[in-house]
């Protein structure tokens, strides 16, 4: 059934994202005051749920490519937004009909409805995630067939650029040069689908789950309930640990955010710690002798008693925080997926744990 | 000898300081005028301790009037902001998120003007100068008498916003005064540019304030220079105030934690600060409090001040006692403590009553609580130290073993050893540890911003930066022998090659009494 977003609406949509969001995305301060600003300038935007989406619908992906510390100092423009949409709509030659949700977290779930805002047109209640992860072709339509190229960037410059590429790790590897070059903030809008396409592909309700998920983590604090006891309601999972984070170590490799940080509790016989290993996002979970959970499950840290997600960003020393799991989409766990998204393509040696200590099986050659 | 005055919101604080020692220190109401406080104060001084005008080289003051009067809406100045950054940043406009009240407040005009850099400090367009001398003109048209100018990654390269104040100038001419955003805020361009504008709608009424304070002081006697707190712990000279009011804000909580470490002489513990209705715990690292790492709100405006991070529970000595539950706060009696509460006749059970019962404080009529169970009394003492303890452990830093010291009327509540921290420092001067706090005479330099680390030159780079925060310190009258560094922080940026890394780096040295601060 389709809905209508308005302003009000932003928030809590931006909270339930920065949850999901497992760490990344950066502050969605910005994001949300975007999408805030251009509601109000255009009105509320319909949203529709994937089903209704017709079958011969042209659907794009939007986002923001590069890094959110650069994007709270330059700022976007909403004609930056719209640029890239329309860019790949002339490519195509056809008018795009519905924008979605790339994944949700940080500011990529809000640039959408500013876009869907500016453009006019529908916004898809999906995502290509369920979760965030840091590169461009880690979404489900990946899996689908679906090629993020023709990509198109946009800078506020007024530059665009439309890739057409031989597959979507080269839509990354060109894709990320001239992020870089433009100011390393940019707009991008690409995974052309058809309707039918999308309703195979995306995940489904994905702004709707957000929106519940902030919305009761405000209403649990206004009860005076326990917001993290209702996240793990509404994301099915389980709370892994809770405790003080005594430890965070970062580095930059790459161009990726990669860092650990360690959370104890109790002292002396009763101690136990849990270390976290985050690359922009939670990727893995573990204690001192066994692994709990890793990607493509989502690991989520929030403050202690508000609830509040933390991303990894802002983790600090002597935060009380609680860590979450809880399952990803069961498309993430095929072997095709694992091989984009598992544990071992972001360099830790050990199969996928999901959320409830399960581990996936592996291809005998790859295990060690 | 110096003086270190604390004009806070109920009462201004003085102290006599000859060094590190307190020769005598008094407690008056705040005038609701600058300048009568301030010679109440330094009479009252005067009677306890004599002194002549020509034996005071310093005298240092912290106030709140500048952080009142933005949280009151009143005697702002007609400001306007301008942000160089066209093309980018159109879909957020400077003053985006600000309260009706204070727009309306402060008359804000909003423009948007071509010039700004990119990350790496290549320019996002030319600064065209006849679009800011016609923004300047529709200023002037619009009675705007103060300006804010922000420009995209000033804190990487700020000659824009330079070039950019020269142009308004020529057609707005002196009276109009102007703030940059790179000499305020750090990096994230909404929360620098807020605190910048905040500071422009600031500077007529810290011209006012500044000429009164120095009015109060020289009708004194007194010809020695005087200084300001800022927001972290270090001083600035009048000129600086008259350009920056903006860096007082959080000189209250920031005196007083300081206040408390030097009469204690500890300079890493945790403070908590007991007052009527809450306490307020803090942490102060090689003599400084800890700041907050997130935006701070202030006046319902979002900013990147550097504030002290203050955890405030609802404990305090005016603090409503559940006889059930043994549960404190956090509704507190406040000012009607002193009818409201059992030992002063009144017929609320309040923390006060608990401490006379327990025999820790003698205040009032002992015998009014006489009846009190003595396990209750014992319950809500303990129940006071499980919570205090526990909020002193969130919020220190690392698990070294941490001094704790005691300040303020409501600390009385507190237990002589608090579980995971041991004795409790309770220092004498408590009373008027604000004002202590202010007469600390340091000044300091920060630099923020961000670099391209290239490989193998990380040292080097941290060295080069560590060096420009020292020389900003002497700059700002710090005896060179004296600066160190206090504060190091070094974060790359997520998403960006080339090793692009946000250094944070703070010097503080100690105030050179001959020559005074340059700032």
């Amino acid at each position: 059934m389709s809905w209508t977003l308005n302003a009000e609406r932003v928030e809590d949509i931006a909270r339930g994202a920065a949850l999901l969001g497992t760490g990344g995305g950066g502050d969605p301060y910005i994001g949300a005051l975007l999408a805030r600003q251009a509601l109000a300038e255009h009105g509320g935007i319909t949203v529709v749920s994937l089903d209704e989406v017709p079958d011969d619908a042209v659907v794009l992906t939007v986002a923001m490519m590069g890094a959110p510390t650069v994007m709270v100092e330059k700022l976007p423009s909403l004609k930056e937004v719209m640029a890239p949409v329309r860019a790949v709509g002339e490519y195509l030659g056809r008018p795009v009909t519905h924008v979605a949700c790339a994944e949700v977290g940080g500011v990529n779930s809000t640039i959408p409805i500013a876009a869907a805002a500016a453009l006019g047109l529908p916004l898809i209640d999906a995502d290509g995630m369920g979760r965030a992860f840091p590169e461009l072709q880690m979404v489900l339509p990946t899996l689908y067939g679906v090629t993020a190229s023709p990509l198109a960037l946009a800078d506020e410059k007024g530059n665009v650029s439309v890739l057409n590429t031989v597959d979507n790790t080269w839509t990354e590897r060109i894709a990320r040069v001239a992020c870089v070059e433009m100011g390393c903030s940019v707009m991008i809008s690409g995974f052309p689908m058809d309707g039918a396409t999308a309703k195979a592909a995306l995940v489904p309700d994905s702004l709707s789950h957000c929106s519940n998920i902030g919305s009761a983590i405000l209403a649990a604090r206004e009860e005076k309930r326990d917001p993290v006891e209702a996240i793990v309601e509404l994301v099915r999972g389980r709370e892994l640990f809770g405790g003080k984070v005594v430890d965070v170590q970062r580095g930059t490799t790459a161009g990726f955010a990669r860092g650990r940080a360690r959370i104890e509790t109790g002292s002396g016989t009763d101690a136990k710690a849990l270390e976290l290993n985050f690359q922009n996002e939670h990727l893995v979970a573990k204690t001192e002798t066994e692994v709990l959970v890793t990607a493509p499950d989502l690991i989520m840290v929030v403050d202690h008693d508000s609830g509040e997600p933390i991303t990894t960003e802002a983790l600090r020393y002597g935060q009380r925080v609680r860590v979450l799991a809880a399952p990803s989409d069961p498309r993430w766990h095929e072997p095709a997926a694992l091989a984009m998204v598992g544990p071992r393509y972001f360099g830790y040696e050990m199969p996928s744990h999901r959320w409830d200590g399960s581990t996936d099986a592996e291809p005998a050659a790859v295990a060690s | 000898m110096h003086i270190g005055i604390d004009v806070g919101g109920t009462n201004t604080d003085a102290v006599l300081m000859d060094g590190r020692t307190t020769l005598a220190g008094v407690k008056n109401s705040t005038s609701s005028d600058v300048t009568s406080g301030i010679v109440a104060a330094i009479e009252a001084l005067r009677e306890r301790h004599s002194f002549e005008g020509s034996d005071i080289s310093a005298v240092m003051i912290g106030t709140t009037h500048f952080i009142n009067a933005l949280v009151e809406a009143r005697r702002l100045a007609p400001t306007a902001a301008v942000r160089l950054g066209l093309p980018a940043t159109a879909a957020l406009p400077p003053l985006v998120d600000w309260p009706d009240t204070l727009l309306e407040a402060i008359h804000a005009k909003s423009y948007l003007a071509h010039g700004g850099y990119e990350f790496d400090g290549r320019p996002i367009s030319p600064l065209d100068p006849e679009e800011l001398r016609g923004i300047a003109t529709d200023m002037a048209a619009n009675g705007i008498r103060s300006v804010a100018v922000s420009s995209v990654f000033s804190p990487v390269n700020h000659d824009l916003e330079v070039q950019a104040a020269q142009i308004l100038a020529e057609v707005l001419g002196d009276s109009v005064a102007i703030s940059l955003s790179h000499e305020i805020g750090r990096i994230g361009i909404l929360e620098r540019e807020n605190a910048t504008i905040i500071n422009a709608a600031l500077r007529e009424l810290a011209g006012e304030i500044v000429d009164g304070l120095t009015a109060a002081v020289r009708a004194q006697g007194i010809t020695a220079p005087i200084f300001l707190s800022q927001n972290d712990g270090t001083l600035m000279d009048e000129d600086y105030v008259r350009q920056y009011p903006v860096a007082t804000f959080a000189s209250g909580p920031t005196n007083s934690m300081r206040g408390a470490a030097q009469t204690s002489g500890l300079a890493t513990c945790a403070v908590i600060d007991v007052g009527g209705t809450t306490a307020d715990i803090g942490l102060l690292i090689n003599g400084f409090p800890r700041e907050t790492a997130n935006e701070v709100k202030v006046a319902g405006i979002r900013t990147n001040f550097r504030m002290p991070d203050v955890l405030s529970l609802g404990i305090g000595g005016g603090s409503i006692v559940d006889p059930e539950t043994a549960e404190v706060g956090p509704e507190s009696v406040g000012y009607r403590l002193s009818t409201e509460a059992l030992v002063f006749g009144g017929s609320t059970l309040t923390a006060t009553d608990i401490a006379v019962a327990a025999g820790r404080a003698n205040v009032g009529d002992a015998s009014k609580v006489a009846h009190l169970d003595p396990q209750l009394v014992q319950r809500v003492l303990d129940r006071i130290a499980e919570r205090v303890s526990e909020a002193v452990d969130r919020m220190r830093t690392s698990p070294e073993p941490l001094p704790v010291v005691a300040v303020g009327g409501g600390s009385i509540l507190l237990p002589d050893e608090l579980r995971l921290f041991g004795a409790v420092h309770r220092p004498e001067n408590y009373a008027v540890a604000n004002a202590i706090g202010a007469s600390i005479a340091q000044v300091g330099g920060e630099i923020d911003k961000v670099y391209a680390v290239e490989p193998g030159r990380r040292e080097e780079t941290i060295a080069d930066v560590r060096a420009e925060a020292v020389n900003k310190a002497i700059a700002a009258g710090a005896a060179p022998e004296s600066v160190s560094i206090v504060d190091f922080d070094e974060v790359p940026i997520p998403y960006l090659p080339g090793n692009a890394t946000r250094i944070r780096v703070k010097a503080v040295g100690d105030l050179d009494m001959n020559t005074g601060a340059r700032a």
